[in-house]
């Protein structure tokens, strides 16, 4: 358990994708059978404890110091768990901390009588790390930035194999993972595939622009309209139906809609959406949808999700992932044929002569849904990863607006020294109290990305050379540098002072020749609206 | 050694320039210059310059000296530990409060009562300083960092492991230490050294002079170095220290991908560490933890407690719920970064 506290520990002050990566590695390396299995388990999320409530913990605390010291005592540190791992002290005589393996085997066979006696003496043994990381894993809210994607890549590093080959067998094992182990870091042979609701690694495309495909013949390759989205799998055998993000996190929880749907064995590629009408939403209402634990009937009735078939990967036990395009496409069709599914309906190929005609239907194409174009080779296999050729993504052109900076925040790792996350606002008019026909900023957006890191170091002395005011790590500036800003969609939003939301905002140029007052103004901004 | 009859607050009492000790017509740590002050230790929340007198350590007056220019204007009284001199009608005693070099409690006895002033203090082993002298008396003033059941400041040994476990990992990394220039920083270095660790440390500029001045009083810090005498070093592994407000600046561009280590008592509480920037939080503290503050009420016996900076309110229902009679002093220009 300790070894496992002060990864958790370690990882939750590291920013750093590298470093979290090396933590976890170490970790798993080092610790034995089955404690390794278990704190994978728990990294992936795939653990979970009804017996400790919030109420058991307070209960302990304030059993330990009185009420009034820990009503003082949680006001200050503001985390249930962490004020009780902080308040308990560690007691010499009651014996070795136990294993993570014994926690955790221990508390699945427990009664809920039996948890509170068997809790209290694991809080004497361990010391205050291994206090607080006990008691989250208990609450199942670990929140040290490690997604699940993240920890099967740690441990497929250890076994020097591709992330991949341990997602298509991930979903077949179950915690403490044993054969998993044995694997990647003794000779036993590879786990097999469940084909039960496995999530298959998916095939990802590349960026292209318009000249660039003037070197490629039109006559290879297929297009479909890019839909504005979240790219999902649908696994369905026998009784497990799931529903994955394109990085394998299982997603179903938050789509019962969609789940409950699926009336079909297989696996298919598309694009998760919301729908109303027979029309897209934008995808803010997608948004609403995301990363909820409960899911209430209102949301389903207001954001109803629908899946956009684009490719099939599995069909009735069928590996499909070694034919032609064409040929999946055809299997594809011809299987939404045979029955008609409210939540499920096919993308279709956009037909075109050559390029210029395609970039013709790509202009042409306004509506809020469609991020552009996806050109897949007719001949294409279907290939986890991200492969250079068979695949392309030709997004529209991003939308433009002049900004002007006005606020400025260090950034965190490599950029913690530097002010590289930056807020900039468009002109509106001011309220009558504060002046009759004057204007001032409201914020539109936040950007940290778009700029080159020689670009960054300008930035970041402008920062310091126009700093009017500071608020702990922000500074505001003087409301004179104009930024065009590249974004990819505008919404109405009620959490921004402005009214408005910007879609994937980033630094495109910096306009040092424009004067600030050139800038645009959020009337602007608002008639891009769909 | 107790007299019912005295009102302790009618000679000893906080005025907004600081604690006023009319007897003796003597300031203690006050928060402005003033004709007379007895300072208890060096940090600047306690020792301020401009006074036309100052009693305090040898070691306290020669930080003093180092820290502010005009001290040559200031008359230095030392007094060392253990000594009594008389200031008006109040006999004034200096005793060991384990907080930095030169830390002491102010023993202040008038007409056979004992008030102790005990400044910032903790009861652990620190390899720079004489360790706190439990004085029994009347009145005892306790500060109150860190008042609260939350603090159970681990063993330093084991916070100076998580470093060097930290550069085992990273060797390719700098790690960043970040240190508040006064004792702190001396402290890590001589927590550093007993742990094993015998390559050369790196200084920001601005904790040199300390550092100087700590080696001059015979404290032995090994091969420390600052930074700026580098050449050829890129800092691969090493350790350096510096302040805390250096380690988001533009100084610490020059490290490779820098490891950013805080020491101090608020590394304890998760979300504090965070909101400082810490991807290594060392729980390593000069002030007396909470087991460490209810250890001391019950050492010093006092049946009035009053308790000063920090979080007050926890440490007063505590010495409450034991019988002591206690109440929060408010005092004027008391900081609590840098503990």
């Amino acid at each position: 358990m300790q070894a496992f506290a002060q990864l958790l520990d370690s990882l939750s002050f590291e920013a750093a994708r590298n470093a979290k990566l090396r933590l976890i590695e170490t970790y798993l390396r080092a610790a034995p059978d089955p404690d390794r299995g278990w704190a994978l388990a728990a990294l992936t999320g795939g653990l979970d404890f009804p017996a400790a409530k919030p109420a058991l913990l307070r209960g302990f605390g304030q059993d330990k110091i009185g009420a009034e010291l820990f009503a003082l005592s949680y006001d200050y540190v503001g985390d249930l768990a962490e004020t009780l791992a902080l308040i308990w002290e560690t007691d010499p005589a009651a014996g070795p901390p136990p294993s993570l393996g014994e926690v955790i085997e221990t508390l699945q066979r427990a009664t809920k009588t039996q948890t509170p006696a068997i809790l209290k003496r694991w809080l004497d043994a361990l010391d205050s790390t291994g206090r607080w990381a006990l008691l989250k894993l208990l609450t199942g809210a670990l929140r040290v930035g490690v997604s699940a994607r993240l920890a099967k890549q740690a441990a497929a590093n250890i076994g020097n194999q591709p992330v991949d080959a341990v997602e298509e067998i991930w979903h077949g094992l179950s915690p403490p993972y044993r054969p998993l182990f044995d694997w990647l870091l003794a000779d036993a042979p590879r786990p097999r595939t469940n084909a039960g609701g496995a999530f298959l690694p998916p095939m990802l495309a590349n960026p292209i622009d318009r000249a660039e495909l003037d070197t490629l013949d039109p006559a290879h390759f297929r297009a479909e309209w890019k839909w504005d989205g979240i790219r999902v799998q649908v696994a369905a055998s026998g009784d497990v139906k799931r529903l994955y993000s394109r990085a394998g996190e299982d997603i179903s929880g938050s789509f019962p809609d969609i789940v409950e749907a699926i009336d079909f064995e297989g696996v298919f590629d598309g694009e998760l959406l919301v729908r109303r009408e027979e029309a897209v939403a934008p995808f803010n209402d997608l948004q609403q949808r995301l990363n909820r634990k409960s899911v209430t009937a209102k949301m389903l009735k207001e954001h109803p999700a629908h899946v956009r078939l684009y490719d099939v990967l599995q069909l009735d036990g069928e590996d499909l992932r070694g034919l032609p395009f064409d040929q999946r496409r055809a299997r594809l069709e011809a299987w939404m044929a045979l029955a008609s599914r409210a939540r499920f309906d096919l993308s279709p190929l956009v037909t075109f002569q050559d390029w210029a005609h395609l970039a013709e239907l790509r202009e042409a194409m306004k509506s809020d849904g469609i991020e552009g174009l996806m050109l897949k080779r007719a001949d294409s296999l279907y290939l986890a990863g991200r492969p250079k050729g068979p695949w392309f993504k030709w997004k529209r052109d991003p939308m433009l607006a002049d900004c002007v900076l006005m606020y400025a925040q260090r950034g965190h790792g490599k950029r913690s020294s530097f002010y590289s996350d930056f807020t900039f606002g468009c002109w509106r008019d001011a309220n009558s109290e504060t002046g009759e026909g004057k204007r001032e900023l409201a914020p539109v957006g936040k950007a940290y990305f778009g700029f080159t890191d020689e670009e960054l170091r300008w930035l970041d002395k402008w920062v310091r050379d126009h700093t009017t005011n500071r608020f702990g790590p922000v500074r505001e500036v003087t409301q004179e540098l104009v930024l065009e800003v590249a974004f990819d969609g505008i919404a109405r939003s009620s959490r921004h002072k402005s009214g408005v939301a910007l879609r994937f905002p980033r630094i495109s140029r910096i306009r040092t020749d424009k004067p600030a007052a050139e800038a645009d103004t959020v009337d602007t901004l608002l008639r891009l609206l769909p | 050694m107790a007299t019912d009859t005295l009102n302790p607050r009618s000679w000893l009492y906080p005025t907004p320039r600081g604690l006023y000790c009319e007897p003796g017509d003597f300031y203690v740590d006050p928060a402005v210059a003033v004709a007379r002050a007895v300072i208890t230790h060096g940090h600047g929340d306690h020792a301020r310059p401009g006074h036309r007198a100052a009693l305090a350590t040898p070691e306290t007056l020669a930080i003093m000296r180092a820290r502010f220019e005009d001290m040559p204007n200031t008359a230095q009284q030392p007094l060392a530990y253990g000594e009594t001199v008389r200031l008006g009608e109040v006999d004034v005693r200096l005793a060991p409060a384990g907080h930095i070099l030169g830390s002491a409690q102010a023993v202040l006895a008038f007409k056979g009562q004992r008030i102790v002033v005990s400044g910032d203090f903790k009861r652990r082993p620190d390899p720079t300083c004489p360790p706190f002298e439990p004085v029994p008396c009347d009145v005892f003033i306790t500060e109150a960092t860190f008042a609260l059941p939350v603090f159970h400041h681990p063993s330093d040994a084991g916070e100076i492991g998580k470093l060097l476990r930290s550069v085992a990992t990273f060797p390719e990394r700098t790690h960043l230490v970040g240190v508040y220039a006064l004792g702190k920083c001396q402290r890590v270095i001589k927590l550093l050294r007993a742990a094993g660790y015998d390559k050369r440390i790196w200084l920001h500029g601005a904790l040199v002079p300390l550092c100087k001045l700590y080696q001059d009083h015979g404290i032995d810090l090994g091969d420390i170095a600052p930074v700026s005498d580098a050449i050829l070093e890129t800092f691969k592994g090493a350790i350096v220290l510096c302040p805390p407000s250096a380690m988001a600046d533009r100084w610490s561009r020059r490290f490779a991908d820098p490891v950013a280590a805080l020491c101090s008592g608020w590394m304890g509480v998760r979300a504090r560490a965070r909101q400082r920037g810490a991807e290594l939080p060392l729980v390593i503290s000069d002030h007396a933890d909470w087991p460490e503050l209810t250890q001391t009420l019950k050492d010093v016996g006092a049946p009035r407690v009053w308790v000063t900076h920090g979080r007050e309110e926890a440490l007063v229902h505590y010495a409450r719920s034991i019988g002591i009679d206690a109440e929060a002093l408010h005092l004027a220009g008391r900081e609590e970064e840098g503990a």
